[in-house]
């Protein structure tokens, strides 16, 4: 080995370890952007306008969730009850609870309806029908939406900045990855259940019209 | 440590790759996707409880029963109503798609007042204290100058409490000139009142026909009640009942029949004269009827027998002979076959001898006012007004001859005569008219002869329209006074043509009126009471809506309960008297001879320079009676029919290729009447020789969707009209074609 070939072979291992560093330096930095900033960056957090206690609602009913969220005659979902349905128990304040106090004051007197987030929102092209699934395949309510109903609090809502829906579409984990069977309201969801209990996916214009 | 070339492609493989692996791309990719299905400028409905209003649909003659389903204030969907007896449930398309002419940009937001040239669309809003005083200072003018007959009014029905109170408001004014709008009501109302005796609509017992024979009648094309005649075709179907459509062209209705047998157009008189003929000359006519219930047969046999020749008749009119003798044969063995005419949606009246021969098929049945035939129902008779009182200036404009000529001696036989307005506007020696009420109709786009109709417009100094959309007339008039759309109000709509049971629906409103509108006839009852004297008087009402409630008297509880007021007794509501002279139907008396001489008039323009025959044909797609398309039919336009603004002309290839032209060529049309630029279809469908448009398109209203799209095909017609009637009978225009 002459001296020359001894340097360029020095040189050369060299700028490999270098050129291997940058790469690693780029792989982490983007790992780190992809995996922590994105998702940082991706969600604004929103309060609702009021903190609303599940538990004790549904402690107070008779009919579950759907003293609240109930079925139209005509099959429809009411979802979110209206200002009209609060107001036949808190037409005054009934506790001592403050924020029972501001929903009375600001919402119910000056008969403004509560403009609530729906962490369930889904974009307006897809349909879904709450009658079928609730009464003619007698899921729980929990399946998709999680044990909401033993909540104390509002949960933060972490609005995505893209879509201006709820993170509870997606899911907690970015990667997309499910713990619970409420973790995601994605399509995909639908499908591996739909696929399980009926034995299809369904056709795309179930949902999508 | 320096970054080379090299260590900078690394870092970028590294991002690349650390990207990859991270859920950065895919749910980015995701969130875009369900960006895209989220614009703040996509419109959604309202989320919410739907309620259902039952309501009637006036966008046509059909009168529907509608239920309007609703989210808070907001109207979501129309569709017929369940149980309806006209419609059971089902919509045409433009009643679907009603509320895009509710929530659309064509809407008459207040009143308006031209500010520009007519059809200029310049428009200052203007108060309606203001509008109504300056139509009554122009009224109270002609009254003062002794002229009240230089005041007209054209509707599209004369039927239901609003037409009639324009009538009434007319008449005590003091001018005969209230004009209804030319369709086949005019016809089949004058060929019972001649064979029949009147006055009376015509109703057809479809439900309990075995066998229809349609004269180019356009069964699921919109003739009559569309959704009606859309069911009953299904009922046929279902039942086997056959169904022959008599024809030019291979339309919807004549694809969905049993059989089509292609004529020439304008021959349909003569067809029904040869079946005729084979009939009696093979008595195959019920004879009882003929011999106890009829007069005049042995005459008109006689003539039949010695005038019309089989050969000759098939030469004319391009049907074969067995073929006439099948039909013939068909029609006769049937128990209760039903013949009916009035080309497409039947907006133009026609032939009256193709009306009469038509009918006097279903006489030959004996098959007239009875179960499963044709008979002549009596107007149901609720709206009893008190008489108007007339003061001296009404007496003595009534006792002017209308400015139309029909209930004359010049046409003695029509009650209206739409179409020989612009004629007579335009040779008039000095003014005729000096104001026009338009409602609920479009006459400037209409009428066949656009041309000649624009030039009469400039005759006439003051046009008041109350149309709630900006449509042509409303476009070229001088004030509108926008009355609300149909879901905004409350208004009887009555039995739809050829309906035979007399009914009333109750239109009602499902919203509050969006705009500043006010019903037409609370209009003219502020009008009215304006005036002194019998003017007022006749117009005694608080409102429009008092005004109906006191005459529908103890119908409206159960037309507010039910939607509408039925009578489903035959026996009662079906004339069983005929009324005529002879107290018997008639074959031949004074008035059918005189019609037996009527030629039809030749075709203006020689057979050289125009070798092509044009006709016009009506589609459910396009709506052409008093509105125009909404988006959503526009968009149901096969491209066979309008490819984005050119509208196709059919052609059989045969034709095409003599003409040397081929399908998506460019041509010029030319008429004696008009020309315009429009696309080739090559069409097996339509006969050689023959060429074909769509009705209802070339609008110079209707926004983005509907403005500029296609040709009007009345700007290439010109106006037929009738020796004997007076009526319009526009099937065919002279054309030719030339390469551009
Ligand atoms: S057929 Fe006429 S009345 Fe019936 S829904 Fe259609 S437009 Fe309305």
């Amino acid at each position: 080995m002459t001296k020359g070939e001894s340097a360029s072979t020095n040189s050369s291992r060299g700028s490999g370890s270098i050129i291997f560093l940058f790469f690693i330096i780029g792989l982490i930095g983007s790992l780190v952007v992809g995996w922590i900033i994105f998702p940082m960056l991706l969600y604004s957090e929103k309060k609702q306008p009021i903190d609303y206690n599940h538990a004790i609602h549904l402690d107070a009913v008779d009919n579950g969730c759907e003293s609240c969220h109930f079925f139209r005659e005509d099959g429809t979902f009411s979802g979110i009850p209206k200002l009209s349905q609060c107001v036949d128990c808190h037409g005054e304040v009934q506790g001592s609870n403050p924020e029972e106090k501001r929903f009375v004051e600001e919402y119910v007197q000056k008969e403004t309806e509560v403009p609530w987030l729906a962490y369930s929102r889904q974009p307006d092209c897809v349909f879904f029908s709450h009658v079928v699934h609730v009464k003619t395949a007698e899921m729980k309510c929990e399946v998709c939406h999680g044990p909401i109903g033993s909540s104390e609090h509002s949960k933060e809502y972490e609005q995505n900045r893209i879509t201006g829906l709820s993170r509870a579409i997606w899911g907690p984990s970015i990667a997309g990855f499910r713990k619970n069977s409420w973790d995601s309201m994605k399509m995909d969801v639908c499908g591996q259940c739909h696929e399980k209990e009926t034995g299809s996916k369904g056709p795309c214009f179930q949902c999508h019209k | 440590m320096k970054m080379d070339r090299r260590a900078f492609l690394s870092l970028g493989v590294g991002v690349a790759a650390g990207t990859t692996l991270s859920p950065l791309p895919w749910k980015l990719m995701d969130d875009i996707s369900i960006w895209t299905q989220n614009w703040s400028w996509t419109p959604v409905p309202d989320d919410g409880e739907c309620t259902y209003i039952n309501s009637v649909c006036r966008l046509c003659s059909g009168a529907c029963g509608i239920t309007v389903r609703k989210i808070g204030n907001r109207v979501v969907k129309i569709e017929g109503q369940n149980g309806h007896p006209i419609n059971d449930g089902g919509i045409c398309l433009l009643g679907l798609s009603s509320p895009q002419i509710l929530y659309g940009q064509e809407r008459v937001q207040r009143p308006l007042k031209r500010d520009g040239k007519r059809g200029e669309g310049k428009w200052i809003p203007i108060s309606w204290e203001n509008a109504i005083q300056e139509v009554f200072s122009k009224l109270q003018q002609l009254r003062s100058q002794d002229m009240p007959n230089r005041l007209a009014c054209i509707t599209g029905t004369d039927q239901g409490t609003v037409p009639r109170l324009f009538e009434r408001f007319l008449t005590v004014f003091g001018s005969p000139n209230y004009i209804r709008m030319p369709s086949i009501v005019d016809s089949y109302e004058l060929t019972l009142n001649l064979m029949q005796g009147g006055p009376s609509s015509v109703g057809f017992d479809f439900e309990s026909a075995d066998y229809i024979l349609s004269f180019g009648s356009g069964i699921i094309d919109g003739w009559t009640s569309p959704v009606r005649m859309f069911k009953l075709n299904s009922q046929w179907k279902d039942k086997n009942i056959k169904c022959v459509q008599i024809e030019s062209r291979l339309s919807n209705s004549a694809a969905k029949a049993s059989q089509w047998i292609p004529i020439q157009p304008g021959t349909e008189a003569e067809l029904a004269m040869g079946i005729a003929h084979v009939m009696v000359k093979e008595n195959w006519y019920h004879p009882d009827f003929v011999q106890n219930q009829s007069n005049g047969f042995a005459e008109w046999r006689t003539k039949l027998m010695a005038n019309v020749n089989l050969e000759h008749i098939a030469t004319i009119t391009g049907v074969h002979q067995d073929v006439i003798i099948q039909v013939a044969k068909e029609f006769a063995n049937a128990s209760t076959p039903i013949a009916i005419c009035g080309q497409g949606r039947g907006l133009i009246p026609g032939n009256m001898r193709e009306f009469v021969a038509v009918h006097t098929l279903n006489a030959l049945k004996g098959n007239i006012n009875q179960k499963g035939g044709v008979g002549a129902l009596a107007e149901l008779d609720y709206i009893d007004w008190p008489e108007v009182m007339m003061d001296a200036i009404a007496t003595k404009g009534m006792a002017i001859e209308r400015i139309d000529h029909a209930n004359t001696d010049h046409y003695p036989y029509a009650r209206y005569l739409m179409s020989r307005l612009p004629k007579v506007l335009l040779n008039q020696k000095e003014p005729m008219l000096e104001m026009l009420f338009v409602l609920r109709s479009n006459p400037y786009y209409s009428l066949p002869g656009t041309a000649i109709i624009k030039e009469a417009w400039e005759k006439i100094p003051f046009i008041v329209s109350f149309s709630s959309v900006m449509d042509e007339t409303a476009l070229y008039s001088d004030l509108i006074l926008p009355e609300p759309f149909y879901l905004e109000t409350y208004e009887d709509i009555p039995t739809p043509t050829g309906y035979l049971y007399p009914m009333i629906g109750l239109m009602r409103p499902v919203i509050q009126p969006l705009y500043d509108t006010k019903p037409a006839a609370d209009v003219l009852i502020q009008l009215a009471q304006k005036f002194e004297g019998t003017v007022a008087k006749a117009f005694s009402w608080s409102n429009y809506q008092t005004c109906l409630e006191k005459t529908l008297k103890d119908k409206w509880d159960t037309m507010i309960k039910k939607g509408y007021f039925l009578d489903t007794s035959l026996s009662q509501v079906w004339k069983k008297e005929f009324t005529t002279l002879s107290g018997k139907f008639e074959f031949k008396n004074m008035e059918l001879k005189e019609l037996e001489k009527e030629t039809t008039p030749e075709l203006e323009g020689s057979k050289e320079q125009y070798p092509l025959l044009l006709i016009p044909y009506d589609s459910l797609r396009i709506a052409s009676t008093s509105v125009a398309n909404p988006p959503f039919v526009t968009k149901t336009i096969e491209d066979n029919v309008l490819k984005q603004n050119d509208v196709l002309l059919e052609i059989n290839p045969i034709t095409a290729k003599s003409l040397g032209v081929k399908e998506h060529d460019l041509v010029e049309i030319t008429t004696p009447h008009g020309r315009a630029i429009v696309r080739i279809h090559l069409f097996e469908g339509i006969m050689p020789g023959l060429i074909a448009m769509a009705r209802g398109l070339g609008h110079e209203t209707g926004g983005d969707y509907l403005y500029g799209k296609g040709v009007n095909v009345n700007s290439l017609l010109g106006s037929i009209e009738s020796p004997f009637s007076g009526f319009e009978m526009a099937y065919a225009t002279r054309a030719n074609l030339r390469h551009v």
